[in-house]
């Protein structure tokens, strides 16, 4: 096959594309640049995007001897990531930038670029594995290592997408074996830090960057019945699950710690309660796809609803869940059983947890799993209550950013 | 992958000849600092000083101290348009800078730079060919000719080709009494320049853009010239520029210049038509294809310069790359990445237009079997990087489904 390796300068990436081309395939690196003023030198915890980053890529290339290119997509990581990352932001809801850019950066916009050059197929560094069914068709699944098991921010791909994904590291035991790989090598990167934070936040506080973005209007912090317990900067700085930096006047009255349960960006209001206030077990998502085939038993309504697990963020523990399909609330169905294949249609995912999670903000992704296999994904739009029993989502009362995502 | 190569990026570096090269490595066999007094530094001395003086008489300098060796052109750029603007500015009477909006960044970026300690930057027009607007210099001169420290116009560009009118630029410098400093980097050994005849004080050139090694250049410097040093030290170069002078790149540089003048005429009648015939072959191929900056006479006999509408540059370069021709997207920045060139946009080229560029420059090792099979090479490139798109365009997933309204996700609507 002709792979294209996409290269952002750390370890993960340089091992693949280096196995890529060991497995015989024709490899081409390419490094994206995503920021349209790159830093010089790498710091701290991000992983990429400066030019040292795209120095080391390039060096890797030419030690596994690949050609290598550096491709500008800025604009496009400006518009359909950053700029997504900050309007989620303004809405009150909390995205998570690294599934935006794997979803239309590295496996569109790039993949798209690809296939159009003549290539087969795109590599990356992530910790997830491809699975052929005996029908032939793809399916992701979670890397072997489990500390290290990226299918979570690849839960967005689809069908016609994982067909041309190549995950060549996705079957290593542990990042120690890939690092140990690299340094035997002699990939210069082998012993390069792993990076955490989001890349096009400069020094990792996210907060004052978004504050930059983001006009701040001070408003009201309040209790669960109403009651001003204090002010705060911004609403849209705060994430459901928060606990510090509210600075509130007075104790809680049980004397217990108190967390963000609400962030209404058209009111500027945020709402904290008791921890217990953060319990959720009913989770509504919007924005639905299928990693390959949708289950064959899920349908629509309660009724016809499958089993499977349920993650909320890119590295919690996944919890037991009852899915089925709801209405779709902006268009008619096509069909049926109409399941979309792309992102922005109406479909509503819901789900029920058999034990209650915490600290679920809308805007993040879920993502279902079936033992290793990734059925799909969703974007929370909405969750409802642990205590209140768990009543039906769409009887909920709508809550802040539902409107704008639906209109 | 690649099987047969063929260089089409002389603009950025030329491949040094064997003559050149034998006289490069032999120089550097011989050992003598040519500032030391004893009998091996002399030695050093008489061979950069027979350098010197054959540049001088090459770039038509009007005596051998008027030509001040540089680790290359971006330090005489910045030499000259550093050290001019502080001489010139030192009682704070003349804080103005003219430069053209399509020079090199060694001479736009120093300006800028200037223009954040104090400097007024005037940045001068050009037309939608590349060629400077000398009405908007005559106006500018016109206006504050005796608050203006100087004039910095290059003598081709090193983009799109285009000469520019450097004779009058340098007529209307002298009549104003400022002093202009010309950036040949590209045009030397490729255009006639005669530094004396043209009256400008000072002129940047440098070796690896005429089979020269990488790592010197000279500053033409008029002997009238007020210059402050950029950085200090043994003051070896007119007091103007310290460090130890390159004696081997110094003679390779002028050996490189020798064989780059010794038969110009001839030579560059041969370049422009090899250029004309790859122009005249990717226009029959690709009928959508543009060449930016002036046609014919107007531009260097090397260069080729043309716009793909539809096609990312990236693509482009990727695909001539596999095919096996090194050719340039346009301006590099440090990252490696293209940028839609200031240069273009500066010709009034919309930012699409200018991301779809590719520049061929040609040179003394370019043949034509390797025109014509670029040429053969041009449409199939061309169609495959048309297919991948432009990045600024919609995704394909995105059209594919655009039967579905989208639901907005935020503010942003997409």
């Amino acid at each position: 096959m002709r792979v294209l390796a996409a290269m952002s300068g750390g370890v993960d990436s340089a091992v693949a594309a280096a196995r890529a081309a060991d497995a015989g395939h024709e490899v081409v690196g390419v490094h994206l640049a995503l920021n349209r003023m790159p830093g010089t030198l790498r710091t701290g915890s991000r992983g990429c995007c400066t030019i040292e980053d795209s120095r080391d890529a390039a060096r890797v290339a030419g030690m596994i001897g690949i050609p290598f290119y550096v491709w500008d997509f800025s604009e496009r990581f400006k518009e359909d990531v950053v700029d997504d990352f900050i309007a989620e932001y303004s809405q009150g809801r909390t995205p998570n930038p690294c599934m935006r850019c794997n979803e239309r950066i590295k496996f569109a916009a790039l993949l798209d670029r690809a296939l159009a050059l003549g290539f087969d197929a795109v590599a990356t560094g992530h910790y997830a594995e491809v699975v052929r069914t005996p029908a032939g068709s793809p399916e992701l699944h979670r890397g072997h290592d489990m500390n290290k098991d990226q299918s979570y921010v690849l839960g967005v791909l689809t069908g016609p997408q994982l067909e041309h994904c190549l995950f060549p590291i996705g079957a290593s035991a542990a990042k120690a074996e890939v690092r140990a790989e690299a340094a035997e090598r002699g990939f210069p990167v082998a012993s390069k830090p792993d990076s955490y934070d989001i890349c096009f936040v400069p020094d990792g506080d996210t907060k004052a960057w978004l504050a930059d973005k983001i006009p701040m209007r001070p408003g009201l912090i309040r209790d669960e019945d109403g009651a001003v317990l204090g002010e705060h900067e911004g609403a849209m700085s705060f994430t459901v699950g928060q606990r510090r930096g509210l600075s509130l006047e007075r104790p809680a009255v049980d004397g217990r710690p108190r967390y963000v349960t609400g962030v209404d960006a058209r009111s500027n209001t945020v709402t904290v309660g008791g921890r217990a206030a953060l319990f959720v077990d009913a989770l509504t998502g919007i924005r639905t796809s299928w990693c390959g085939e949708p289950p064959a038993d899920l349908g629509r309504g309660e009724g016809a609803a499958i089993e499977c697990e349920v993650q909320i963020r890119a590295h919690s523990e996944p919890v037991p869940a009852r899915a089925w399909l709801g209405a779709c609330e902006s268009e008619p169905p096509a069909s049926e059983f109409d399941v979309p294949a792309v992102r922005p249609a109406g479909q509503l995912l819901h789900v029920r947890t058999a034990e209650p999670l915490t600290g679920v903000a809308p805007g993040q992704t879920m993502v279902l799993y079936r033992g290793t296999r990734v059925l799909g994904q969703a974007t929370i739009d909405r969750t409802a209550r642990w205590e209140e029993g768990g009543a039906a989502p769409a009887q909920q009362p709508e809550p802040a950013g539902a409107g704008a995502a639906l209109d | 992958m690649f099987a047969v190569r063929a260089y089409f990026d002389h603009a950025a570096t030329s491949p040094m000849q064997a003559d050149v090269l034998a006289a490069y490595t032999a120089e550097l066999t011989r050992v003598g600092n040519p500032s030391a007094l004893h009998a091996d530094g002399q030695a050093a001395r008489m061979r950069l000083e027979a350098a010197r003086e054959e540049l001088a008489e090459l770039a038509g300098a009007g005596s051998p101290s008027e030509v001040l060796f540089t680790s290359g052109g971006t330090e005489a750029d910045n030499i000259a348009v550093q050290g001019l603007w502080r001489a010139r500015n030192a009682q704070a009477a003349r804080p103005r800078l003219l430069v053209s909006a399509v020079e090199h960044p060694a001479v736009l970026e120093t300006a800028e730079a200037l223009a954040a300690r104090g400097a007024e930057l005037a940045i001068l027009p050009v037309d939608s060919a590349g060629v400077l607007d000398l009405a908007a210099l005559e106006a500018e001169l016109a206006d504050s000719a005796e608050r203006t420290a100087l004039i910095s116009v290059m003598a081709a560009n090193n983009e799109v080709g285009a000469l520019q009118p450097i004779a009058r630029a340098a007529e209307l410098a002298r009549a104003h009494g400022v002093p202009l400093h010309i950036d040949a980097v590209q045009a030397f050994g490729q255009v006639p320049l005669d530094f004396s005849a043209l009256g400008a004080a000072a002129m940047s050139i440098t070796a690896h853009k005429l089979g020269g090694p990488v790592g010197v250049g000279a500053l033409l410097l008029a002997r009238d010239a007020e210059v402050a040093p950029v950085q200090f030290g043994g003051g070896q170069e007119r007091a103007v520029r310290s460090g130890t002078l390159d004696v081997a790149g110094a003679v390779a540089f002028a050996a490189a210049a020798r064989a780059a003048c010794a038969d110009r005429p001839q030579r560059t009648a041969a370049l422009a038509a090899l250029r004309d015939r790859l122009i005249a072959g990717i226009e029959a191929a690709v009928p959508q294809a543009r060449l930016s900056g002036p046609a014919g006479p107007g531009r260097l006999p090397g260069s080729v310069h043309m716009v793909f509408p539809g096609c990312e540059a990236d693509s482009l370069l990727f695909g001539f790359d596999a095919a096996g021709f090194d050719t340039s997207a346009g301006s590099a920045c440090a990252a490696g990445v293209n940028r839609p060139s200031s240069v273009l946009l500066a010709m009034g080229m919309s930012e699409t237009d200018a991301r779809s560029a590719q520049r061929f420059t040609l040179g003394p090792t370019t043949t034509g079997a390797e025109v014509d099979a670029l040429i053969a090479a041009v449409p199939g490139v061309v169609a495959q990087a048309r297919a991948a798109g432009m990045v600024s365009a919609e995704p394909a997933w995105r059209a594919a489904s655009a039967e579905r309204p989208a639901t907005p996700t935020g503010a942003v609507g997409r």
